[in-house]
């Protein structure tokens, strides 16, 4: 056949698809609407790459990397000290900058330096602090905002950041949290991120699991008013034409349908990202514009989807024969093989198997087999679901007439009731998956931490030269905190630093209930001095602390360039057994009470303090973060508890939940359409059962069935290839196998509720089917 | 109905009394009107006089004479003719009734009453005729279709007609 | 109002609107046990509204109907539906039968309706299926029999529960004259022999023929020709 005529069917199609009244606009409205949202989220996906190398790109522009050769102070140098601080939950980037000559570098999105006491804010902090809601940030930001920080100095349009002028900042340079440069971002090429094999895999699954029943619902979506269209084709082929022309017709008229969806889809990309821009996610927000689909990712979508409609209504009537007279489908199709859906799967798990055990260390996966295997094993689903509603349907029997009804018509017609759930079935079988991977590689990072929250919820490290002593009792007076250990410590080494310390050990000082946090000690007076045995290193504790040794202490964070500073270990050490610390460690150490200290050695104590609060304050983490910033604008702030770890997999999470909630719900509105579809087929019978007494919570129930059996199968089918795919994904990364239980009866829950949503939905229309008025033949 | 080709055809079997004619007509087709055996006679002699019959016999004893007839071969030519040519359609307008309707609708009386009963009426010979039919074999069957199907066709007149009456009046108020 | 002595159903007055359009204005009906009484009138006369009012389905604007000494338009929509399930028949024209069960399960509709177990059911649905001489299609859907074939199925169903009552609308509507006749043949003595009273809707006289009487629906009122006459 030539493309001439097949432009001319198309053609003719498109034309029908607008000229059918009203009801021809709705089905192409319903279409369009069904395939504009699925082409926004494809968009949307497209852009999500984009958006994220915008961001890293900034972020690179305005790095400022504090380790680094330490420089001389000059013309075009400045200390910059990192301040990062968080707020109920969000982080927030902060930077004390005290420019030395008048060609010190400005980052991005600053035109000048603020002086000292003032700062430059982003806009979204700028709010924060303008509300009721930043009051508490305000008190740890005391400074006068004087500008704002421009979009290509941020990340994100809700980033909250930073740059506050400061004095004296030299003396605080060590090489991690304060330095001296001379320039922003990178230095030549950016080092080859290593990025997370497991975040890879991840992100790799969400796309695939997100975009695939996207896919379902498109092809679902084209299909939209099928059962009338066949109608209508079937009055063409009593004009004349044949039954190629006929079905080129029905893809023509699938074709405007997704054209008009393609438009519908730019529109909501559109308005969706605009409204992206305004919001967080994961913490990571980002700015409309950056949310620009590559172009060939756009031409792809803007070509695959109408190709997709296309093809999908030709392979949707492949299996029906549309007669003059109207429309027969096939009576009895061939059963159903089950071999060659198997292969789908286990395909897919083949795939996936060889990169078992790879994720544990630095292995890396291979993205085309992470994304083919699961690929199968989803496509897989859709394939199995159609056999799995044959087989079961055939073998149910007795039952309520209801049941009776409901079973005998998915018998009859198992294929479509199949289809209908495959987008639900695909969604959450993926959605298991991933909540599967989450939970496991979540329980991996919370056990890392080893961290005893119910010793201390914060740790707060003091910048060098900060009397952590008194800090304590500042911490102590602070709103809802219950507890306050503070502890200095040091390396003790063998040798002078200069040239490497030989053996090490720890020392560490504090008050005798501050030190009874680390080690069971027989009796405490000030003055008093231990030595700890019992943890991590033992023999070099022993080798080194003996009365009388001169050991050196480590002036520099190890760096090697301080002061030789010795100390005499002191006669009258007594022995004390290790326990664990509030910091997870068990440690073979040198303990001093204050007055065993000797003042030059005091001074070079890396201070840290613990802090335990009652967590039924409110705010309380922020009152003591306030209260850090009081005492030592510099301290870095640690959370502690588990919590601070899960944050942001409980929002990926949530966020999967709510995108699989969506595709659920988008799939349940075109279960509706065609369930109306099938009953308004069905008026002339539903008012005659009607009118032999049939009772309407009978023909309600059968209703119910209908849905309610392929879609239990469906999810059945997709739990167990859920579970299966997240075992294999928990393999991969290796992590020990758990069952996420609550997310599988959430998800699976919330599929069920998908059907009670429909068959609520569908009982209007179908009381209203019944109504005699049905029975009229006039 | 034609009695003589009628009776013709029933000689075609083999010679029979005029008797004998008249009750094996009676029994086929006469359900509704018996022959009157002078119906018989005068038939048979012209019959005999246009040669498409002939007397095979004749008994004399106490009663009437009796002749057997049997059948030429002008006569079973003149059957096969018969059978052969068409009937010409007939067309049951209704004369009496439309009669009737007009003068309702002229003196202002109830139209689709007249229609309503005389329906009512058909309906009643409609009736007797299905509940025959019912009991009868084969040939009652047919010959009771052939007449319902006629009373239908009176009937769906009348429908017509009814539904019509309102142009009609106009009409004949004209 | 007290009906006729004797009478299984009588309506009186009704009157039923749908709308601006006028379709029952002060019908009148009547019948008795083991009667079949064929409603005839042109389309759109009010026939088919007249047996929906009759046989409950729908409710009149204003009558009354009077079903076995119980008034049908003081009942709720659940009395009437359990009315036309136990001892109510139906006949329509066609589409009908449910096309996912097979016939036999299509008889036996009712009767599970009413809670007789399925093979209870079942076995009655088959007995019927011989009567209605169509029993070699039980196992059979209704796509895959003929118009006439289907239509005993349906004669089938609406006697299956033994129904005091049969209301047919058309039910030979769809079907040729040898197919209609034996149709209506097998409905009529199935209801005699079982003393139901059917109520027939049609505008052929040869069905109607099947009837002991008939009354003619014309703008929304009934004549009872038998008392015409």
């Amino acid at each position: 056949m030539s493309t001439r005529e097949w432009g001319r069917d198309l053609g003719l199609g498109f034309r029908f698809a607008f000229t059918g009244g009203r009801e021809g606009w709705i089905r192409v409205l319903l279409t369009a609407v069904g395939v504009g949202l699925g082409v926004a989220l494809l968009l949307l996906t497209t852009a999500i790459p984009n958006a994220l190398s915008v961001r890293h790109a900034r972020d690179n522009d305005r790095a400022d990397h504090t380790y680094g050769p330490v420089r001389p102070k000059a013309a075009n140098t400045l200390v910059i000290s990192d301040t990062d601080t968080e707020f109920h939950g969000h982080d927030v980037r902060g930077r004390l900058v005290e420019p030395e000559g008048p060609e010190a570098p400005v980052p991005p999105g600053l035109t000048a330096y603020p002086a000292t006491g003032d700062m430059v804010v982003s806009p979204a902090l700028r709010e924060l602090l303008g509300s009721s809601e930043g009051r508490l940030l305000r008190a740890r930001l005391p400074y006068r905002i004087t500008g704002t920080i421009t979009e290509d100095g941020l990340v994100g349009s809700r980033e909250l950041a930073y740059y506050a002028g400061a004095k004296n900042l030299a003396p605080k340079i060590d090489g991690s949290r304060t330095a001296r440069i001379d320039m922003y971002g990178l230095t030549g090429t950016p080092p080859q991120s290593h990025a997370d094999p497991i975040l890879i895999l991840l992100v790799l699954v969400v796309f695939v699991v997100l975009l695939m029943p996207v896919a379902v619902f498109i092809a679902t979506a084209v299909r939209f008013g099928g059962e009338r269209r066949d109608r209508r084709l079937a009055a063409l082929r009593l004009v004349g034409s044949d039954s190629r022309m006929t079905r080129r017709i029905a893809a023509g008229e699938a074709l405007a349908g997704s054209l008009v969806g393609l438009v519908f889809g730019t529109a909501f990309f559109l308005l969706g990202r605009q409204f992206a821009g305004s919001m967080e996610v994961v913490g990571i927000s980002v700015f409309p514009d950056y949310l620009n689909p590559s172009p060939t990712l756009a031409a792809l979508v803007a070509l695959a989807v109408p190709a997709a409609a296309v093809l999908v209504t030709l392979f949707a009537l492949r299996g029906v024969v549309i007669e003059p007279l109207g429309v027969v489908r096939t009576a009895k199709p061939a059963r159903r093989r089950l071999w060659w859906r198997l292969l789908l799967p286990l395909g897919g798990i083949a795939l996936l198997a060889p990169m078992i055990g790879q994720g544990g260390s630095d292995g890396q996966f291979n993205q085309y087999l992470v994304t083919g295997g699961v690929l199968l094993l989803l496509v897989g689903v859709t394939a199995l679901l159609p056999w799995a509603v044959e087989a079961v349907v055939a073998r149910l029997h007795r039952g309520s007439v209801a049941w009776q009804l409901a079973v005998r018509r998915l018998q009859l017609s198992s294929g479509s009731a199949a289809r209908m759930v495959n987008g639900i079935a695909v969604a959450v079988a993926g959605a298991v998956a991933l909540q599967m991977l989450f939970a496991g590689v979540q329980g991996d990072y919370t056990k890392r931490t080893g961290q005893d929250v119910t010793r201390a919820q914060m740790q707060i490290n003091l910048s060098d030269g900060t009397p952590f002593r008194t800090a304590a009792d500042q911490f102590r007076t602070t709103k809802g905190v219950r507890k306050a250990v503070s502890l200095g410590s040091a390396s003790l080494g063998e040798k002078d630093w200069k040239n490497g310390p030989g053996d090490t050990t720890l020392l560490v000082s504090g008050t005798c209930a501050s030190l009874r946090e680390t080690a069971r000690l027989p009796s405490c007076r000030d003055g008093d001095a231990f030595v700890v045995t019992g943890g991590e290193d033992d023999a070099a504790v022993t080798k080194l602390a003996r009365p009388g040794r001169v050991l050196h202490l480590d002036a520099d964070h190890g760096a090697g360039k301080g002061p030789d500073v010795r100390w005499t270990v002191p006669a009258g050490l007594k022995p004390a057994h290790a326990i664990t610390s509030p910091n997870g460690t068990r440690s073979s150490a040198v303990l001093l009470t204050p007055a065993a200290v000797p003042d030059r050695v005091d001074r070079l104590l890396d201070g840290t303090v613990y802090v335990m609060f009652d967590k039924g304050v409110p705010d309380v983490s922020e009152y003591t973060r306030n209260t850090a910033a009081k005492v030592d604008p510099f301290a870095d702030v640690m959370v502690w508890s588990t919590t601070e770890e899960s944050r942001n997999f409980t929002s990926i999470r949530t966020g999967l939940y709510v995108g699989a909630l969506c595709v659920l719900a988008l799939i349940g509105a075109s279960l509706l359409v065609t369930q109306l579809e099938q009953l308004r087929e069905r008026r002339k019978l539903l008012s005659s059962l009607m009118a032999f007494g049939t009772r309407r919570r009978t023909l309600s129930l059968s209703v119910f069935w209908q849905t309610a059996i392929p879609v239990a199968l469906g999810l059945l089918l997709a739990s167990v290839v859920g579970l299966t795919l997240g075992a294999v994904l928990l393999k991969m990364v290796g992590s020990p196998l758990g069952v996420d239980w609550r997310s599988v009866l959430s998800m699976t829950g919330a599929g069920a509720a998908v059907v009670l949503v429909v068959t609520a939905l569908s009982l209007p229309p179908l009381l209203r089917l019944m109504r005699p008025e049905g029975l009229r033949t006039e | 109905m034609s009695i003589g080709h009628t009776l013709l055809g029933l000689l075609e079997s083999g010679p029979r009394h005029g008797y004998d004619l008249k009750r094996a007509f009676d029994e086929k087709f006469g359900q509704d009107r018996p022959l009157h055996y002078g119906q018989v006679y005068s038939t048979m002699s012209r019959l005999l006089k246009h040669g498409l019959v002939e007397v095979d016999g004749i008994e004399t004893g106490g009663g009437p004479e009796r002749k057997r007839y049997a059948i030429t071969e002008a006569g079973v030519t003149d059957v096969q003719r018969w059978l052969a040519t068409p009937e010409k359609p007939e067309e049951y307008l209704q004369s009496t009734l439309y009669t009737k309707v007009v003068l309702a609708l002229l003196t202002h009386r109830d139209a689709a009453g007249v229609l309503d009963v005389q329906r009512s009426e058909h309906l009643r010979s409609m009736r007797i005729l299905t509940d025959r039919k019912r009991k009868g074999d084969l040939a009652d069957q047919l010959i009771c279709d052939h007449a319902l199907f006629h009373l239908e066709a009176d009937l769906r007149w009348l429908e017509l007609a009814t539904a019509r009456l309102d142009k009609l009046r106009a009409e004949v108020a004209a | 109002m007290t009906p006729p002595p004797g009478s299984l159903l009588t309506a009186r007055d009704l009157r039923k609107a749908y709308g601006p359009t006028v379709a029952l204005d002060g019908a009148e009906f009547s019948i008795h046990p083991g009667e079949v009484v064929a409603v005839m009138g042109p389309s759109g006369s009010g026939k088919s509204t007249l047996l929906h009012c009759l046989a409950g389905i729908v409710p009149p604007d204003s009558g009354s109907i009077m079903y076995d000494g119980r008034e049908l338009s003081g009942m709720s929509d659940a009395e009437r539906s359990a009315l036309r399930r136990g001892e109510f028949g139906f006949v329509f024209q066609f589409g009908q039968l449910v096309p996912e069960l097979t016939c036999v399960e299509n008889v036996a509709l009712p009767l599970r309706l009413s809670g007789t177990p399925r093979k209870k059911a079942e076995r009655a649905a088959l007995t019927w299926l011989e009567r209605l001489e169509v029993d070699d299609l039980g196992g059979k859907r209704p796509g895959e029999v003929s118009g006439g074939q289907g239509q005993r199925v349906a004669v089938a169903r609406a006697l299956v529960t033994a129904p005091r009552m049969v209301f047919a609308d058309e039910p030979t509507g769809a079907l040729d004259s040898l197919n209609g006749e034996r149709v209506m043949e097998l409905l009529t003595d199935a209801a005699r022999s079982t003393n139901a009273a059917v109520v027939l809707v049609t505008h052929e006289a040869r069905v109607a023929a099947y009837s002991d009487r008939e009354i003619v629906v014309r703008d929304g009122r009934s004549r009872d020709m038998e008392r015409a006459v």
